[in-house]
């Protein structure tokens, strides 16, 4: 059970602060889940952290490879 | 007609209502250059990007690009650490000493990314003690962090805030982070809008600076700005900058690809007058960078890159008395005159050790004349073999007493004191001991404006 971040991450570090279990690592520019370490929050939140302040669609993807966060869920209402 | 755009007026202790016109002199905005127009001419800033995640998403921001050449909050070259920030606000107070503001504006929030800005400022207060800092936030995790604000030092806060009503937020904002938990549409709205306020609420409350900026999105929020405007100005808040919405496809920005224009030259004019019946209205706001370095409205940050910096020796104990110097020059007298403060029992000659003076005597010269304009009383910082020093809050309350100053004359500066003072920006002087005091003070004011001379134009 853990998430994985796509090359669709644009390296805005929002992840890295809110992960409450240090799973996110930053090297040499990319930001990586290690898998080892992530619980997809499991007992610590209701929603994984991580994919909840991400402002990228698709940058997160869940164990199934599905982006937790597809296209058109993160624009603006005023554009649908 | 433009009555209320003007430089910085009149917070609370300005008096005089909200919206007067004269020049404020609080010492927090007076070297400030967004604050004070006078200053921008004077004084230069540096924005730290250490602050790369943000807590909301903005219709009119995509971090998703760095041009280096595309001038805009939000974006920013390269992140820095805390540890990387602090050396490169020293390497551009050594080429840039009228550096004078030390801000954390992104490229993300500098309150969501908390424990690296509050990393940031102790390293660079620590480094460059006479740098003014300020932070800039959307406000949503801002009321939490208030006592720590101000145990910081940090004097001024920007809280941008583009409407009271939540409806219109959801048209701005897609989403929040709150609480551990992403909101979007009209629930984002309705927690950020609250939260900006308890912010203000929270800031001002405890004497903080704050100025709020407005995006000025036409046919948006053109009946919200004055509504801010006014509800600001109940809260003390100092100032107001509606800045126009920067919107242009190609920088991705959903107002961007959407076609939202932004106002017009005329627009902007009309609405800060509109705001202006209420808050004082800023006139000179460039929308800088997260990265930018310099004077207002030129940005050298290209020349202060991580590539640029490294390996870079820097003799920091010399950059920061020479940046304190220069600082406490330009601010003691607008760069001509200079306030000096003089030991003396007789008033005529310098004539008392520095730490046995009960009195100083303030002259001010711009190397022509002289004049006594003050006479000082202080704690006597040493009252002899015995006991000088002892008193550990004497010598800081003497230093802080005589910070308007950029010279003191005395026989003899013991070496402790001597440290302090030019940490303080103050040189101290003992080569005319015992001379007549006129003659001295022109020397010294002459020499200073040697020193700062030399100092702007090496530098510049």
């Amino acid at each position: 059970m853990a998430y994985a971040i796509t090359d669709r991450c644009i390296s805005c570090w929002a992840c890295l602060t809110v992960c409450p279990n240090q799973a996110i690592a930053h090297v040499e520019g990319l930001f990586m889940i290690d898998p080892q370490h992530c619980t997809e929050c499991a007992g610590d939140f209701p929603d994984p952290q991580c994919s909840s302040i991400c402002p990228v669609e698709g940058a997160i993807e869940n164990e199934w490879g599905e982006p937790v966060n597809p296209p058109g869920s993160l624009s603006s209402m005023s554009a649908r | 007609m433009t009555a209320q755009i003007l430089s910085f007026p009149a917070p609370s202790s300005c008096g005089s209502g909200s919206t007067g016109s004269q020049e404020c002199h609080d010492p927090r905005v007076a070297d400030h250059p967004c604050y004070s127009k006078d200053a921008h001419h004077k004084f230069a800033r540096i924005h730290l990007p250490v602050a790369p995640a943000c807590n909301i998403q903005c219709n009119y921001c995509n971090r998703k690009y760095d041009c280096s050449n595309e001038s805009r909050p939000g974006v920013v070259s390269e992140v820095l650490s805390p540890e990387e920030a602090a050396y490169k606000v020293l390497a551009v107070a050594d080429a840039i000493p009228q550096l004078s503001v030390v801000g954390i504006a992104g490229p993300g929030d500098a309150f969501a990314n908390w424990p690296r800005t509050v990393a940031t400022l102790k390293a660079v207060k620590k480094a460059l003690p006479v740098l003014r800092l300020c932070l800039s936030s959307n406000g949503l995790n801002v009321a939490a962090h208030a006592d720590e604000v101000v145990e910081l030092g940090i004097e001024h806060v920007t809280l941008t805030i583009n409407t009271l009503d939540p409806e219109i937020g959801a048209r701005i904002y897609p989403w929040v982070f709150w609480e551990h938990k992403r909101w979007k549409g009209l629930e984002a709205a309705q927690i950020l809008v609250r939260e900006q306020w308890r912010a203000v609420e929270a800031l001002t409350s405890r004497g903080m600076l704050v100025k709020i900026n407005s995006v000025y999105i036409p046919g948006v929020n053109d009946d919200e700005l004055p509504k801010i405007s006014r509800k600001a100005a109940e809260f003390g808040v100092a100032i107001h900058n509606v800045m126009p919405l920067i919107s242009d496809a190609s920088h991705g920005t959903h107002f961007g690809l959407a076609g939202q224009r932004g106002p017009d030259e005329a627009e902007l004019e009309a609405m800060r007058e509109r705001c202006g019946e209420h808050l004082p209205q800023m006139g000179h706001c460039h929308q800088c960078r997260a990265d930018a370095v310099g004077m207002l409205g030129e940005d050298r940050g290209a020349e202060f890159g991580r590539e640029a910096l490294a390996g870079k020796a820097l003799d920091a104990q010399a950059i920061a008395a020479r940046h304190a110097a220069v600082q406490a020059a330009l601010k003691s007298g607008s760069g001509a005159k200079w306030k000096i403060a003089v030991a003396t029992g007789d008033g005529l000659r310098i004539d008392q050790h520095f730490g046995h003076a009960e009195a100083f005597r303030i002259y001010e010269s711009d190397g022509q004349s002289v004049k006594l304009v003050a006479l000082r009383r202080t704690a006597v910082y040493c009252q002899g073999p015995s006991d000088c020093g002892d008193d550990d809050n004497a010598l800081p309350k003497l230093v802080q007493g005589l910070s308007d100053c950029a010279a003191v004359l005395a026989v003899r500066i013991g070496y402790e004191p001597w440290q302090k003072l030019e940490r303080a920006g103050i040189q101290p002087v003992v080569e005319h001991a015992f001379a007549a005091i006129e003659p001295a003070v022109l020397a010294v004011a002459q020499k200073l404006h040697a020193q700062m001379a030399a100092l702007l134009e090496n530098r510049a």
